[in-house]
């Protein structure tokens, strides 16, 4: 074998052995890297009790109100297996929406409100004109029996 | 056409080809970046949820492409340079490393800007912006531990091996979204499920990515060129070539004979 080969076959080795490490790091870190949790998680009990922590989740459509205060906003966070009302005092992001993604970090209070400190909205990743969005949207409802408003 | 692509491992023998490339890579940026962004900031509709905030992705991924494909090219580079001692590899991949930082700078200050108005937030620690981010310091790493070393040929060692080691990251980012729950969302253009965007939107970002590609292409091939000068400058035909165009600009002749002495 000549000595490129034997350094090139080395080299292969040593990110082999580096792939086997990093996949071994990244799989103990697994439960630490996930930037929120789940509503069926927190109910679950896989939340840490007593501590900041963020869920995340669609905002059930339907659930956002405006409480008598005028500046405490509640809704629902659901993954479509479980729920948790959420409360928070504070300006939404602008693509905040009932039926979208978001992502709400703060602490379970003693009833089993989650009482956020931070909203943030989390979008998908489809991108299309809104001609297009309501097009799919009238199929959709269409297909679905469901009525459109 | 039967041609010694070998040959062109030789530095000597690369600068001059890497000189007539040049000129072409900068007319393709050009091109493919008119084009795209005409179509991105002027001809692509509104998005239904974004409205025109989306636009920034027209830059962003591009620049988020860019920045791990270039790792990729490096990692690629030093390995060939660690196995086949080439000396051509070690200036390829050090002259990739700054325009590398640039894309990953672009690309984690486009998503703040991104994310702000979006998300609500400029910066979250979620997985893909952390990994982002170490990328960008890998990127800062390379450069420093390379021009921490004078023997270019040591400095080009030490290199590759970071380059090699620091490779891992690149699949963590691009499945990062996929691994864990991220508040950044998923690719909206994969090999398996095809594209999430209207046929217009994919198309003027696809340019501006490809644009961003040529214009690496044609930096990397400058900086390589200067750096094949600088590590040859006691070579004969680097004194030759230093001579010829010091008759063609009377301006640099002082230089020029100084240097080839």
């Amino acid at each position: 074998m000549k000595a490129r080969h034997q350094r090139l076959l080395l080299i292969a080795g040593a990110l082999v052995a580096l792939g086997l490490i990093a996949f071994l790091v990244f799989s103990a870190l697994n439960e630490n890297v996930a930037f929120f949790y789940s509503p069926t998680d927190v109910r679950e009990g896989k939340a840490p009790k007593n501590k900041l922590f963020r869920v995340g989740g669609l905002v059930e459509p339907g659930s956002l109100t405006r409480q008598a205060d005028g500046v405490t906003l509640s809704f629902v966070v659901t993954d479509n297996a479980k729920n948790i009302p959420v409360q928070f005092k504070g300006i939404l992001p602008d693509l905040f929406s009932e039926g979208k993604g978001v992502v709400a970090q703060g602490r379970l209070n003693d009833e089993g409100i989650f009482v956020a400190q931070e909203v943030l909205a989390k979008h998908d990743e489809n991108y299309m004109p809104p001609e297009a969005a309501q097009a799919l949207q009238k199929a959709h409802d269409e297909a679905t029996g469901g009525a459109a408003p | 056409m039967n041609m010694n692509w070998y040959k062109f491992s030789a530095p000597s023998a690369f600068y001059p080809l890497a000189g007539k490339l040049i000129p072409w890579f900068w007319a393709l940026a050009a091109l493919f970046g008119t084009v795209g962004l005409w179509l991105g900031l002027v001809v692509a509709p509104i998005d239904f949820q974004q409205g025109e905030g989306y636009r920034i992705i027209f830059v962003h991924v591009g620049a988020s492409w860019m920045s791990m494909f270039i790792y990729v090219v490096m990692a690629f580079w030093a390995a060939i340079g660690l196995a086949f001692n080439t000396r051509l590899s070690g200036m390829m991949t050090a002259a990739l490393a700054p325009t590398g930082a640039l894309f990953t700078f672009l690309a984690l200050w486009t998503g703040a800007f991104w994310g702000k108005p979006m998300w609500g937030a400029w910066w979250v620690w979620d997985a893909r912006l952390t990994s982002e981010l170490i990328l960008l310091f890998l990127y800062i790493g390379f450069i420093a531990l390379t021009r921490a070393i004078d023997d270019p040929r040591r400095a080009d060692k030490a290199g590759a091996v970071l380059a090699l080691v620091g490779v891992i990251n690149i699949p963590i980012i691009y499945f990062s979204v996929k691994w864990w729950n991220t508040l950044h969302q998923g690719a909206s253009v994969s090999l398996s499920k095809g594209s999430s965007m209207a046929a217009l939107m994919l198309w003027a970002m696809l340019l501006c990515a490809l644009a961003m590609w040529m214009y690496t292409i044609a930096v990397s091939l400058i900086r390589v060129r200067g750096i094949i000068l600088e590590r040859e400058r006691h070579t004969e035909w680097v004194k030759a070539l230093l001579l010829q165009n010091a008759a063609a600009k009377p301006m640099i002749a002082p230089i020029a004979q100084r240097e080839a002495k």
